[in-house]
């Protein structure tokens, strides 16, 4: 990546000063352009060869390890183990070594593999042939070879190698059909329109004469953005020049579909493609738990440099007396003796540092990124998130957070796709205030109520037909559906078969679909785009024939479309359709009144609605808007802008004729989902760029404002009638007073029953309320706004766009609370939000899988929210929590004792334990236990979970990992050490603390030393650790028991073996029988029991009673669910015998 | 022990619409139903409640009471006499020894502490030494050694390791055995001489093997070039430790007994964990089932003052003491298992009163939320 923006750089540097910061030329087939033009220039650009690897062959080693050590973690622990290399320390080089080594390794090898599978598939595609015209012929090439330029003939179902203009194709019109599958996951056929001018160069030899070149942008990632110019020489004239869109540029990645093949030239290659420069990570999330576990290093690093700053101070004031520095039998040597005492000491203090940096163990990072990795694997294995339909289950993107998804407090939800199906249907259509509805559903369902409507099948006289008949091919016209007839089979195309019927309509939009086959059903049938000519077959079976001129592209904006049809009477037609906000403001006659009744009518039901419009144009308009567009397209700079401005004028002064309804359903369980989200103590928030009744209406349906709800409007509406300020200052007096009175009630304890807020905002306002203003006051309004918000407990925000959507994230993510977001969302608007909370979730749904690839989850449907917070982010977060809190305690255990132990060895760095025990205490001995509890515990059954939300909140706020209980368990640690300490030393102390293997034969006294002792210790903590982890474990599977024993089982193995043998490689026997010993003596067993027993009694005196007195829901539930269960099983023996067995296993 | 709930779930009823259209599950992102993937796997899941802590804590102070009276009552039967020779205070027969040493006297300096036991010490008594403040396990005196050295390794006898500076060499002699642990050798030598009443005095015999351990003597210290009768010629080459005032190989007679495997020598290698340590001198076999050991009575010891603690304010003692099936006297033991178990007992009462009063509450299902 840095290499080819270098080149880049370097590129654009030597093509000149004058070539262009910001467009590039490129000539078509190599070809100098005629005398007179401008002067040949050409360019340098990079080649076609992608890399998507990171690293090469040379550069892996030192390139990997630089990119590893830049994490804090690792490069402390290289500290650690280059202090331990060149100082003399107690702990060999290896216990810290070793361990880092296998990270660092582990994770090397890791990213090596994905760099070799990106090599591998980079060279596939670079070597892949490419076929290049060359003075007519053509010519094949590695894909890596081709240069901005060439011209390249692609064929049916190939890929694009680079991004190319298109010249021409074997259709006659000059278009092709391709599919961004792999580019952003939408699979529908896209047009994409070769230039009039040269669509009929359609054989090599014709490509080959053409004489053309293209100036354009210089790349940049935007997929659905493209602003170019061609230049044609037909002849030695002044060069045509054409506009190039985005509609012209065949993207990297894409694949060309319906169509024989094409001819388009290269103009971006290699790394400079769209596809390419999308390429770039994302932004790394990172979760509250990983926050609070810095915080908690923070304070282990600062209680290790306080430790060995301590013992410094301590050895130098006890060395004082040069007896106790020196005694004759423990002298120094030379070289020590002459070095400064201030470097001795900081070798001390160094030395101190490594003795106790055990605290800080590398093995947490590891099990948290192996918790987090393995862990996610639940989420994509759940069946019960599993769609059938789709055929696909939840997807993972990163394992990260998995544990935020327990802390959520707002949801921040898109509507259409996310909280409905976008599985739109049509319901109605109403012309001038006469409802029509299709027979398909009139016949179909019930309609109560709608009997007394208007429901006129009949004509309602002459001009009413001719409109009636107007809307109809205006929505038969204004779209941009295509036609996709059915796969042929065995040569014969099924749809002639079987009539038309089996034609499918494909559109980016569902509602341009609906619409359609709404239009269908009632009488007009859209068939084919055929040469310019949409072809409609009208009621009476007569096909009408419109030629298309202009399509003036939906945007969200606008939030509107038209098209200018020529019909075959010779009249120009520019239908519009669009919402009713950006249409009845364009209106200047039909009857705006009845229509805008039923369109608000209509949307209070909970539909979509669209209006629909037209205007006459004369053929000299006709040309005025033809030249306004061309001039638009044609700009170079500030294309957008331009063609904005020439819509803006061109739409306007239309007559309107009706307006349509689409119904959005629901998605299932939408409304469960959200109310389970309610109790759970999430605020919910729907974003949607719907109009305000619409989205209304579903908030009513998904039960997010319930008939208790007292709505609070934020909407330009009002604050044209107030102005903000006081609209602002009412509102939050009113929710303030409520919230007021409320704690008063629930102290009181009269009522719990308190009605909720619902609060509905509109864009416009948003804006103005986020707007900084000059007063200065400005900034209070922000902050009553999230004050009011903060009482809702459902907000909606309407007309949202796709920027304001991720602007309201953000601000909620920067109030005061700092809540944790989740946004969820299925289409590319919802991308910015998905990206810029701490979660997001993707849908996979019909608009596209853009929002699936950006997310951090995507799941095929909202109600799948549902399990995922509240089961499985529960589970992760009090999984991880628990993790976190008992990597700590085990260390605090494991390094205290060496701390003590340094007062009673002179504060000499003499570790406690052996080597061995240093090393695999976090590699081996307590490892798995923590990591198999923290991928399997389930503190409460998860159809609990789900049924009862309310338990969401007894994890709220990141309450497990808050500083008390992180102090208790530092301090239970500490007690462990304390107790293990000093146990095994009132054993050892003065009293002959002997082996005793046989009985009665008396020469078998020994003494034991240091490593004993040391030995002794580590038994109790290891075995002290994991029966902690037992007493917590509430959810014994077989692994479990299997982990928990296994590990305790081959810490005695291990042990039995490092000091059964005289190990022929190291340097020392220290160990040698050393635990053999220790068995074989009768108090060291007696010993370890009772100290294993000391130790755990403060935990589980503690738990007891906070059970028994102050129980927490959890507490309550799990007991709760143990009386049943002993309840059934007492039942059970009772009535049969059938289930002896289990029963007898309670007994 | 704990009220506990073995859930055994329905392993693959649980799937609503698991198996649905056919057709749709062909697709090949289909999870797999196992119990272990949807974490439904059975499993016991026991809760600690004060109900069910309760059996646990009188069982721990029925269990561990009894305990610690057995241990305590063993540890007080056991026979112990300490007496500290180090010669401190001007009265002691040491006093001269203690204040008159020099390394290079040669004339080893004596002197004899009577002392008498008031009971008769019964089975096999062993006899220790004991030093205080004497930092054995200090990180510079605890590496000080060569393992392979003291295994017999020949290259390792004359190329003692790093880690024996500044013991390692001695005018350019390797030392053997090297290290400050070998050099620091506790050389008192002690007798013990039981006093008749007709003040005769008849010396003890000491048992000076079967004081180490077994792996130690046989395994891990070996003689260099085997344990050939020719240890003088084995060690050729070396010069002994500078403390030391006779070479290793002279160490006892007993070839069994000598260089690296003198069982003295052996223990006082194996460091102790505490600055204040006591190390296995001798033992005093039990002879005839009739008399004891050591009959109470008036006895001597004779000790040959080499070993100088007075620099470092260090003790030395002698203690005698029997032994028991749990080792020597150790009083702590018992002591803590009666104190856990009481403690134990008492919360198990606590418990039961906050069980009798809450448990039944936070087990009543109204209870809900």
């Amino acid at each position: 990546m840095d290499f080819s923006a270098l080149r880049n750089l370097i590129s654009r540097y030597c093509a000149g000063e004058e070539n262009w910061v910001d467009s590039r030329t490129v000539y078509i087939g190599h070809k100098e352009p005629p005398p007179g033009a401008e002067a040949y220039i050409p360019q340098r650009f990079p080649d076609n060869r992608i890399v998507s690897s990171k690293y090469t062959f040379w550069n892996f080693v030192p390139k990997n390890l630089f990119e590893q050590f830049r994490r804090i973690a690792n490069f402390y622990f290289l500290i650690i183990f280059l202090v331990q290399l060149i100082i003399d320390t107690p702990t060999s080089p290896i216990t810290s070594g070793l361990p880092l080594f296998f990270v660092i390794t582990v994770t090397a090898i890791k990213q090596g593999y994905e760099d070799w599978l990106r090599h591998k598939a980079d060279n596939s595609i670079n070597q892949c042939p490419v076929h290049i015209i060359q003075h007519g012929k053509v010519v094949r090439k590695q894909s890596r070879k081709l240069r901005v330029g060439d011209v390249v003939r692609v064929k049916e179902d190939e890929t694009f190698p680079c991004d190319l203009i298109l010249l021409s194709s074997s259709r006659d019109d000059g278009t092709c059909f391709v599919t961004t599958a792999s580019l952003d996951g939408e699979s529908s056929h896209k047009t994409y329109y070769a230039v009039q001018d040269t669509k009929a160069f359609n054989t090599e030899e014709e490509v080959d004469t053409l004489h053309a070149t293209i100036e354009c942008e210089q790349p940049q990632p935007d997929l659905y953005k493209f602003v170019g110019r061609i230049n044609i020489y037909l002849d030695r004239d002044e060069p045509i020049a054409r506009p190039l869109g985005s509609e012209n540029l065949l993207l990297r990645g894409a694949t060309l579909k319906n169509t024989e093949c094409i001819y388009a030239v290269a103009i971006y290659t290699g790394m400079e493609t769209k596809m390419a420069l999308n390429y770039q990570s994302k932004s790394q999330k990172r979760s509250a738990v990983e926050k609070s576990m810095n915080a908690y290093l923070i304070v282990y690093l600062c209680i290790l440099i306080s430790k060995a700053l301590i013992n410094t101070v301590l050895k130098y004031v006890w060395q004082a007396d040069p007896n106790r520095d020196e005694p004759w039998y423990n002298e120094k040597t030379e070289t020590e003796r002459q070095r400064h005492i201030l470097i001795r000491a900081f070798t001390d203090f160094l030395a101190f540092m490594v003795l106790f940096n055990y605290i800080i163990p590398v093995s947490m990072y590891v099990t948290v990124e192996m918790q987090k990795f393995l862990g996610s694997y639940f989420i994509t294995w759940d069946d019960e998130m599993f769609d059938e339909e789709l055929g696909e289950g939840a997807l993972v993107n990163t394992s990260d957070l998995n544990e935020e998804l327990g802390q959520v407090e707002y949801v921040f939800t898109d509507k259409t796709g996310t909280l409905t199906e976008n599985n739109m249907e049509f319901i109605e259509c109403c012309v001038d205030g006469h409802v029509y509805v299709p027979h398909a559903i009139c016949n179909g369902q019930i309609m109560p109520g709608a009997a007394s409507m208007d429901m006129i099948d009949s004509s309602p006289g002459p001009g009413g037909r001719e409109h009636e008949e107007l809307f109809f091919r205006a929505l038969c016209l204004c779209h941009t559906v295509q036609v996709k007839e059915e796969e042929t089979v065995d040569g014969i195309k099924r749809g002639i078969h079987q009539g038309k019927a089996t034609s499918v309509y494909i559109s980016s939009s569902p509602d341009e679909v609906a619409l359609v086959e709404g239009m269908k059903r009632l009488g007009f049938t859209y068939l084919r785009l055929k040469d310019s000519h949409m072809e409609i077959q009208n009621r009476d079976d007569e096909i009408e024939r419109f030629e298309l001129l202009e399509v003036l592209n939906f945007d969200s904006v606008r939030r509107r479309m038209s098209v200018i049809v020529k019909s075959s009477t010779g009249e120009y037609y520019l239908f519009c359709k669009g919402a009713d906000s950006a249409v009845f403001p364009r209106v200047i006659s039909g009857k705006v009144e009845q229509v805008r009744a039923r369109v608000e009518h209509n949307a209070v039901e909970g539909l979509r609605t669209l209006c629909v419009a037209y205007k006459k144009l004369s053929p000299a308009e006709y040309e005025e808007v033809c030249h306004q567009l061309s001039s638009a397209k044609l700009a170079l700079q500030d294309r957008e802008k331009k063609l904005a401005e020439a819509y803006d004028s061109i739409e306007r002064d239309f007559i309107l004729l009706g307006a349509t309804a689409v119904e959005d359903r629901l998605q299932d369980k939408a409304a469960d989902t959200i109310e389970s989200l309610h109790k759970a103590g999430m605020k919910v928030w729907v974003l949607t760029g719907d109009k305000m009744e619409t989205a209304a209406a579903t908030c009513y349906a998904s039960k997010l404002f319930r008939r208790n709800t007292q709505i609070l409007e934020l909407t330009t509406k009002r604050t044209e009638e107030q102005n903000l300020h006081d609209v602002l200052f009412d509102l939050s007096r009113t929710v303030l007073r409520q919230h007021g009175s409320m704690t008063r009630e629930t102290l009181s304890g009269l009522s719990n029953e308190y009605h909720d807020y619902g609060l509905i905002i509109d864009g416009a306002t948003l804006s103005a309320v986020l707007k900084p203003s000059q007063e200065g006051s400005g900034g209070n309004y922000k902050e009553i706004f999230l004050e009011i918000c903060r009482n809702c407990s459902a907000v909606l925000c309407c007309r949202m766009a796709p920027l304001q959507k991720a602007q309201i994230v953000k601000l909620i993510k920067a109030s005061k609370e700092h809540p944790i977001t989740l946004a969820i969302g299925d289409g590319a608007n919802d991308v910015s939000m998905i990206l810029e909370a701490h979660v997001g979730i993707g849908i996979m749904g019909k608009e596209g899988r853009q929002a699936a690839r950006n997310s951090d989850y995507a799941i095929p449907k909202f109600k799948h929210l549902k399990k995922m917070l509240l089961v499985h982010g529960h589970y992760y977060y009090i999984r991880i929590s628990e993790l976190v809190q008992y990597f700590f305690y085990k260390n605090v255990c494991f390094i205290f004792p060496q701390f003590l132990y340094q007062f009673f060895c002179g504060f000499s760095q003499q570790p406690l334990y052996d080597t061995a025990y240093l090393t695999l205490y976090n590699i081996s001995f307590t490892s798995l236990p923590i990591l198999l509890y923290s991928l399997m515990e389930q503190h409460i059954n998860m159809d609990i979970l789900k049924r009862d939300p309310s338990l969401y909140r007894d994890i709220a706020k990141n309450s497990l990992l808050r500083w008390p209980i992180f102090i208790y368990w530092t301090f239970l640690g500490v007690f462990d050490a304390v107790v293990f300490f000093f146990g095994a030393f009132f054993l050892f102390d003065n009293t002959t603390f002997t082996s005793n293997g046989q009985l009665m034969t008396t020469n078998t006294q020994m003494m034991f030393g240091n490593w004993t002792f040391g030995t002794l210790v580590f038994t109790v903590l290891v075995f002290t650790v994991t029966l902690k982890l037992a007493l917590d474990t509430h959810y014994w599977t077989w692994i479990n028991h299997f982990v928990i024993w296994g590990s305790l089982l081959f810490y005695i193995i291990f042990s039995l073996l490092w000091g059964g043998i005289i190990w022929p490689f190291l340097n020392y026997q220290r160990m040698y029988y050393v635990f053999m010993q220790m068995l074989s003596s009768g108090p060291a067993w007696l010993s370890i029991i009772l100290l294993v027993v000391v130790s755990l009694l403060p935990d589980v005196v503690k738990k007891v009673l906070c059970r028994a007195l102050w129980p927490t829901t959890t507490e309550r539930i799990q007991r709760r669910k143990a009386n049943m269960n002993f309840e059934r099983v007492v039942t059970f023996s009772h009535d049969s015998l059938l289930d002896g067995v289990q029963s007898t296993s309670q007994a | 022990m704990m009220a506990s709930s073995y859930s055994a779930k329905e392993e693959d009823g649980h799937h609503p619409g698991a198996s649905g259209a056919g057709g749709a599950a062909a697709n090949g992102r289909k999870p797999d139903n196992t119990a272990f993937k949807q974490q439904r796997l059975p499993a016991w899941q026991p809760i600690l409640t004060a109900g069910t802590v309760l059996p646990a804590f009188f069982a721990i102070g029925l269990i561990f009471i009894p305990i610690g009276i057995g241990l305590y009552v063993t540890s007080n039967n056991i026979k112990e006499f300490e007496i500290d020779y180090t010669g401190t205070d001007t009265s002691s027969p040491c006093f001269s020894c203690y204040q008159n040493f020099s390394w290079n006297s040669t004339l080893p300096c004596k002197c004899s502490l009577p002392f008498s036991l008031d009971q008769p010490f019964e089975s096999n008594v062993f006899m220790y030494y004991g030093l205080s403040n004497f930092y054995q396990n200090h990180r510079r005196y605890v590496k000080s050694r060569d393992d392979s050295h003291l295994n017999g390794n020949l290259y390792s006898l004359t190329h003692p390791s790093k880690e024996c500076e500044p013991y390692a060499h001695r005018d350019n002699v390797p030392v053997a055995p090297c290290g400050a642990i070998a050099n620091s050798m506790f050389n008192d030598t002690m007798e013990l001489f039981f006093v008749h009443p007709n003040e005769t005095r008849s010396q003890i015999p000491l048992k000076r093997k079967g004081i180490a351990w077994w792996t130690d003597k046989h395994v891990k210290f070996r003689n260099p070039g085997g344990n050939g009768d020719n240890l003088t010629a084995a060690f050729q080459g070396t010069t002994y430790p500078v403390n030391w005032h006779k070479p290793v190989y002279e160490l006892d007679a007993d070839p069994e007994n000598n260089g690296f495997i003198n069982e003295d020598f052996i223990v006082w290698m194996r460091t102790a964990a505490l600055p204040t340590f006591r190390k296995l001198y001798r033992i005093i076999e039990k002879k005839s089932s009739m008399t004891p050991t050591l009959p109470s009575g008036n006895y001597t010891l004779e000790v040959t003052y080499n070993y100088p603690v007075h620099s470092f304010d260090g003790r030395k003692r002698m203690i005698l003491s029997t032994i028991s099936w749990m080792g020597g006297k150790n009083p702590f033991l018992g002591i803590a298992y009666i104190t856990v178990g009481s403690v134990c007992f008492f919360l198990g009462v606590v418990l039961l009163l906050i069980h009798h009063k809450y448990g039944n509450r936070s087990s009543s299902p109204d209870i809900a939320s």
